[in-house]
């Protein structure tokens, strides 16, 4: 991570003056604001910053950021940035996406990088349906749930990505509302500045194809008492942060816990669910080439190697 | 020749026998056959012996060395269909077979002109045990079978014994010296044997060593292709394992210490190539290694990389048998059209294939320069032959070693290099992209990265330049790099990465896209391509001495072709005969695409192993002759 410039840098310096074109209301809106407020308060140099997305609305979102963008393929978003990352270790990366590209067509990257346990934040676009393509189903959406976009019910059940994240190795798991940019924010935060894969998924609302999990719904509004269908996890007391990383049986309690809070469904909790501190692949990379303890590989000289050695071993 | 069963060793003893005959000065070309299995079915090496250089590989071998019964006899007696027939067939006449005594073969009704010297193989290495107090470990040590049988050869064919103990010894350093010492043991035992019973003077074919011998290397293609690596800047590989691609990748993994080289492991091979195209934004210099298969994944990040401009990455792609899971460990020539054709839409790449160790390093080598100068992928078309294939070569040319990274921003003085818009001749008003942006690109004073110059190459940055800023995206996209759907941005914007091709067209040598070897005017042209190369050559020189005038034109830059020197070569061939390794002559299919020249005779071998030099002779007369060329496929009875 890079942080500080001179002058503090406002909002304004991280936003791009390029015409958003998402729908009117769109949840999206809400994470690039959570995204922007984040990266502003750490005073990120925005030649530092390189956000990396999907294929998707969500996709656009690096388009709409004073940084670094690439807008690459769909699934693939964590292949590209762990590539980029490795490349540039001076870089603060984060990658983003919706539901459908991370964990249908890309779960397999999904679990990779849990497995991996680079230093980058992954945030999730989670609105339960496939909003460019017009509303079908995505990888979240439950088993019998139909939105008005669907001809017929979900025929699959959803995944459950806190539990999936858990299973597959990430160090930082954390759970947002779209709406609630400036509580996002302060959980991208601690994303951003935890060493290791950080996954935030954000539940976000899509007006215009999910009229199952829309504002007024997260808001509780049908219920005979109105009241918020998601809670924060650190306001009823719960801590899922390892303190001792070296402790295993304390990691398996708090990943166990972790899973059990992610089933909740009514309310929902948000917060961050798990945390430990371990060896990200960049240490395990150090440890293999300790030139990168100096300088990222980018910098590294690489253009006078002598290959003589490896020919004469081939006499 | 050597063969037996996967996990005993064959690999091993030939490539000890291929490195004691190089370094007495003797030329090799050494290939292995083998099944996709870890253990247990047949496989085979043949090391060739030369004074003058040796291409390719021969029907016949002098002397066999079979390690057990399916070796001299086949698979017929334990499989349905079965694959093969042993090779008794392959050995030349008066040639010798050295054969494990304890595997019970009878030789009675078969090859009577034959030396046949069943030796006592696990007799041999217990005795070697039992000279350093092991004796009762000799089951342990069975696998000493390869090195009793290369021991035994070499007795066979009058070859000094001391020259294969010092490789032997080379192989095994450190903590496996003491192991060394016992194949040496074991190997002289077996020397010892056949010199002791059986009378060696009569047998016809001998091997001497130069006395004073020129260094050379021996080396397999996929060290190759990782060296060049190494030395043109390469920072970071990914792999998905993959026969036989992978070899590459795990020699690289063991530099990485000593040359600052990256190589990742991936999930698939959809990440691998995506990893790299990241890495290459970022700004150095990545590659990947596959196969057929691990490319049909990874095509989509080709596309990627081409509309995003990326500097690379550079793709060798291992061809192997296909379709499919084909046959992963055999040879064929079939992803041709595939390589050039890999993904959706118009985009530029670059195909180049090579058709010797020296030209895999060559192609290589330049393929990072390309890469970054033209901002494209790159995939170098190698193989399953060229990957495995043991031989001698001189020096690697080191011409190849000059690196060019192309334009690059680096933040201290931008000007906007001849940026236009797509329609700023004359007074017309600018366009508007999809966004709704004016186009009035003459003013833009900020650093584009998708800048239409004149040339189509815009300057690349990198994330962490101060003022190099910019967006890369798949979607078509303006010179910002945000997305457009206007049309005069997407007319622009194709041809200026389309028209980075004819740039590159012009600034690859004139040797390195094709080559004519042998005579102007010959009777018959061969059209080939990659790893036919020495064979195609070989054969030549055999034809050559018969009187018959053949040339042989080489392609190797696939894409962009070389069409109009290739059309005017073909144009001129009073005859035209194409040898391919794959089923429907895909460079033949390719030159008649872009020349409009008919390659109506095609010999095509597609039975998964290489043309052997014998194959390619018969194949190229009967052409010369004048009969039709008709598919080539290994006797294998």
């Amino acid at each position: 991570m890079s942080v500080s410039a001179p002058a503090k840098l406002t909002l304004k310096d991280y936003k791009s003056d390029l015409h958003n074109d998402w729908c009117p209301g769109c949840g999206d809106f809400g994470i690039l604001t959570g995204i922007q407020m984040a990266i502003q308060q750490m005073q990120i140099d925005p030649d530092k910053l390189a956000v990396f997305s999907g294929i998707g609305c969500s996709g656009k979102t690096p388009h709409y950021i004073n940084a670094y963008g690439f807008h690459t393929l769909h699934g693939r978003v964590l292949t590209v940035a762990t590539g980029g990352r490795l490349a540039n270790t001076d870089l603060t990366v984060i990658a983003l996406g919706g539901d459908g590209d991370g964990y249908g067509i890309g779960a397999g990257y999904f679990v990779g990088t849990g497995r991996r346990n680079v230093d980058f934040t992954y945030i999730v676009h989670n609105n339960n349906v496939y909003g460019l393509t017009k509303g079908q189903a995505s990888p979240t959406l439950s088993k019998g749930k139909k939105t008005k976009s669907m001809p017929e019910q979900a025929i699959q059940d959803g995944i459950n990505p806190v539990a999936m994240a858990v299973a597959s190795g990430y160090t930082f798991i954390a759970r947002a509302y779209a709406l609630e940019p400036k509580y996002l924010a302060s959980i991208i935060v601690k994303a951003v500045e935890h060493k290791g894969s950080a996954l935030v998924d954000v539940l976000q609302t899509c007006p215009t194809y999910n009229d199952l999990y829309t504002k007024e719904w997260y808001e509780g509004a049908d219920l005979p008492e109105k009241r918020s269908r998601l809670y924060k996890l650190e306001e009823r007391g719960y801590d899922g942060k390892v303190s001792d990383p070296n402790d295993r049986e304390e990691i398996v309690a708090k990943k166990a816990a972790a899973v059990a809070r992610s089933y909740e469904d009514d309310p929902i909790p948000i917060g961050i669910y798990y945390q430990a501190e371990l060896p990200t692949y960049e240490d395990a990379v150090m440890q293999r080439i300790p030139t990168l303890g100096e300088k990222p590989l980018v910098e590294q000289d690489v253009f006078h190697r002598d290959v003589q050695p490896l020919l004469e071993a081939m006499r | 020749m050597i063969g037996g069963p996967q996990g005993s060793g064959i690999n091993a003893s030939a490539e000890v026998f291929a490195k004691a005959c190089s370094r007495a000065g003797l030329r090799i070309y050494a290939n292995i056959e083998y099944h996709s299995n870890i253990m247990g079915k047949h496989s085979f090496y043949r090391v060739r012996v030369g004074d003058e250089d040796v291409r390719s590989y021969r029907d016949k071998t002098d002397i066999l060395v079979a390690l057990d019964h399916e070796t001299l006899a086949g698979d017929g007696d334990h499989r349905r269909w079965p694959t093969h027939y042993g090779h008794l067939h392959e050995v030349n006449e008066g040639g010798g077979v050295i054969y494990d005594g304890e595997i019970g073969f009878d030789i009675a009704g078969g090859r009577t002109d034959l030396h046949f010297r069943a030796v006592p193989f696990m007799e041999l290495i217990k005795k070697a045990l039992e000279e350093v107090g092991k004796g009762e470990q000799a089951r342990r040590y069975e696998v000493m079978k390869n090195t009793v049988g290369l021991g035994a050869s070499l007795a066979l064919c009058d070859y000094p014994f001391d020259l294969v103990a010092e490789v032997i010894r080379s192989q095994f350093k450190g903590k496996r010296s003491e192991v060394g010492e016992l194949n040496v043991r074991a190997a002289r035992l077996a020397f010892e044997y056949v010199k002791e019973h059986f009378d060696t003077s009569k047998f016809p074919y001998t091997l001497k060593p130069y006395p004073e011998p020129k260094a050379r290397i021996v080396a397999k293609g996929y060290e190759i292709h990782a060296i060049a690596k190494l030395k043109a800047g390469c920072a970071f590989q990914t792999y998905y394992p993959i026969s036989p691609a992978t070899d590459e990748s795990v020699f690289l993994e063991r530099q990485q210490r000593d040359y600052n080289l990256l190589v990742v492991q991936c999930e698939d091979e959809i990440s691998s190539i995506n990893m790299a195209v990241g890495a290459a934004h970022m700004g150095v210099r990545a590659s990947t290694a596959t196969s057929g298969p691990g490319f049909a994944l990874m095509v989509e990040g080709i596309g990627f990389a081409s509309i995003t401009e990326a500097p690379g990455p550079v793709l060798i792609l291992y061809q192997r048998g296909g379709p499919s899971t084909g046959m992963p460990t055999r040879q064929e020539q079939g992803d041709l059209q595939f390589a050039l054709h890999p993904a959706q839409g118009d985009f530029p790449h670059l195909v180049i294939a090579p058709g010797d160790l020296r030209e895999c390093y060559q192609d290589t080598f330049s393929a990072f320069n390309w890469a970054e100068r033209y901002q494209m992928p790159i995939i170098v078309l190698s193989d399953k032959k060229l990957a495995s294939v043991y031989t001698t070569i001189d020096k690697l040319e080191l011409m190849y070693d000059q690196i060019d990274r192309g334009e690059i921003f680096t933040g201290s003085e931008w000007t906007p290099v001849a940026a236009k818009g797509p329609n700023d001749q004359g007074t017309q008003a600018p366009g508007h992209n999809g966004n709704g942006h004016k186009l009035d690109l003459a003013n833009v004073k900020e650093y584009l990265r998708y800048a239409l110059t004149d040339d189509g190459i815009s300057p690349r940055s990198r994330p962490g330049v101060k003022g190099g800023r910019f967006w890369a995206t798949t979607d078509e996209h303006d010179p910002d790099g945000h997305i457009t759907e206007g049309v005069e941005m997407r007319m622009a914007m194709m041809e200026k990465r389309m028209g980075k091709l004819a740039l590159v067209a012009k600034a690859i040598p004139r040797d390195q896209q094709y080559f004519l070897h042998g005579p102007k005017d010959a009777e018959l042209t061969v059209l080939a391509w990659g790893s036919t190369k020495g064979t195609v050559l070989d054969a030549l020189k055999v034809l050559e001495a018969q009187g018959k005038r053949i040339n042989y034109l080489q392609c190797r830059l696939m894409k962009p072709f070389p069409a109009e020197a290739v059309g005017r070569i073909l144009r001129e061939a009073k005859r035209i005969v194409s040898v391919e390794e794959n089923y429907s002559g895909q460079l033949a299919q390719l030159v008649q695409e872009h020349t409009g020249v008919m390659i109506t005779e095609r010999a095509n071998k597609f039975d998964g192993r290489p043309f052997s030099e014998d194959e390619m002779v018969r194949a190229l007369s009967r052409v010369y002759d004048g009969a039709k060329a008709e598919p080539v496929v290994t006797h294998v009875r």
